[in-house]
């Protein structure tokens, strides 16, 4: 468990902007992620403030140890569940926990749900993005978590008590090792889902499997995925935030690619900078 | 004034009421049924006098939630003369809700 002033979710330009502005204002700062993210695709970026033709790995790089330098803390890690006990946030990682009187959702681009026949229309109607909310209404039934990841095995770990039984759906991608005894895995390629409500997953080569609820954990819990499991708005894959990048829930921020707009490192950088001063004076209020 | 509707209840105020009802299916430990509480809260005190507004906890009256095959939570319904027309799952916003409720 590690406990700071605040948790950022995210190692990209948004996230280090925003730990510059509060490490520099004497706040303590943990930035969990698995590096950064899009911006290390960008070979050569030609559009950033004062240093033409820089990497984006380079660029990536002196923003973090400008960050570190003044006393960020860096977590390779992959946040997959976040909680909220009235004074302060746990950010569930699957490797660690870290708490904060104020997260900063910095998570970069959302992937696309895939274009599974009947997916979008069973939303709340045996397809849930959360096994912590859901879970209760399957007590019993027998149910499917889609995905393959550390993200997936941890919604797969919450339906486990609850569901009479739990299948892991990697729709023809590789299972994943350590697997808990009693989840079961399928890696079939899907087709699409039947019923309304849902009652089965057909593969395509033709096959069922009966279900009634189909829990979505793609890859990386998106910053939109997390976001949802504690009340925070969203328009599709983006998070609502207002001029402060404040969300509607006190305390939770979000910058960066995750809340939209221009997806450009300066409009990250400059985002960051509003967050982290935000947040800055939200701690020294508390 | 949100009132709170059970097993006993849902029947007097929704089923058997003329015009609309809107219900709130809800639980005590949902994140997001916490934040649109008090949207909900604050609709039914601006339309006081038109609609009833309701909340169902979903622990204490599982039977409703299972009759109206409430698969997610925070869900809401409107009723209609007794008849749900309508549903929203998930947490929205106040503009939302209005325009889930006018139709």
């Amino acid at each position: 468990m590690q406990s700071k002033d605040a948790v950022i979710v995210g190692q990209g330009p948004a996230g280090v902007s925003a730990a510059l502005y509060l490490q520099r204002a004497g706040l303590q700062t943990v930035l969990v992620g698995g590096g950064p993210g899009g911006l290390a695709k960008a070979e050569c970026i030609d559009n950033y403030y004062g240093l033409p033709a820089i990497s984006g790995a380079d660029l990536h790089a002196a923003g973090v140890a400008q960050a570190q330098a003044l006393g960020a803390q860096l977590a390779d890690d992959q946040v997959v569940g976040v909680e909220y006990d009235g004074a302060a946030f746990t950010l569930v990682g699957s490797k660690d926990r870290y708490t904060g009187r104020a997260i900063l959702f910095a998570t970069g681009a959302a992937r696309v749900t895939p274009p599974i026949p009947g997916l979008k229309d069973l939303e709340g109607q045996g397809v849930s993005y959360c096994a912590v909310c859901d879970g209760f209404f399957y007590r019993g039934k027998e149910v499917a978590v889609l995905g393959n990841g550390d993200y997936a095995l941890h919604e797969a770990g919450e339906l486990l008590p609850l569901a009479a039984r739990v299948t892991l759906l990697t729709d023809g991608k590789p299972a994943p090792e350590d697997l808990p005894d009693n989840l079961f895995v399928d890696t079939r390629p899907i087709d699409h889902l039947e019923g309304s409500p849902l009652q089965a997953v057909h593969f395509k080569e033709g096959e069922t499997l009966p279900v009634s609820g189909l829990f979505v954990a793609l890859g990386v819990a998106s910053a939109a995925d997390l976001a949802k499991k504690i009340g925070i708005f969203t328009e599709g894959q983006y998070i609502k935030v207002n001029e402060k990048m404040e969300t509607n829930f006190p305390g939770i921020y979000a910058a960066g690619d995750c809340v939209g707009g221009l997806l450009q490192v300066a409009k990250a950088v400059g985002e960051g900078a509003i967050a982290g001063t935000a947040m800055v004076q939200y701690l020294r209020k508390k | 004034m949100v009132k709170e509707l059970n097993n006993n209840n849902f029947e007097s105020e929704v089923l058997k009421s003329q015009g609309k009802v809107l219900v709130d299916f809800s639980a005590t430990w949902c994140g997001p049924c916490k934040m649109l509480a008090p949207i909900v809260d604050a609709y039914a005190e601006a339309h006081a006098g038109e609609l009833m507004v309701g909340k169902v906890d979903i622990d204490e009256s599982m039977a409703l939630a299972q009759t109206y095959q409430v698969m997610s939570v925070p869900t809401l319904i409107l009723f209609e003369n007794g008849a749900p027309v309508r549903q929203s799952i998930g947490l929205i916003p106040a503009e939302a809700l209005e325009q889930f409720v006018n139709g």
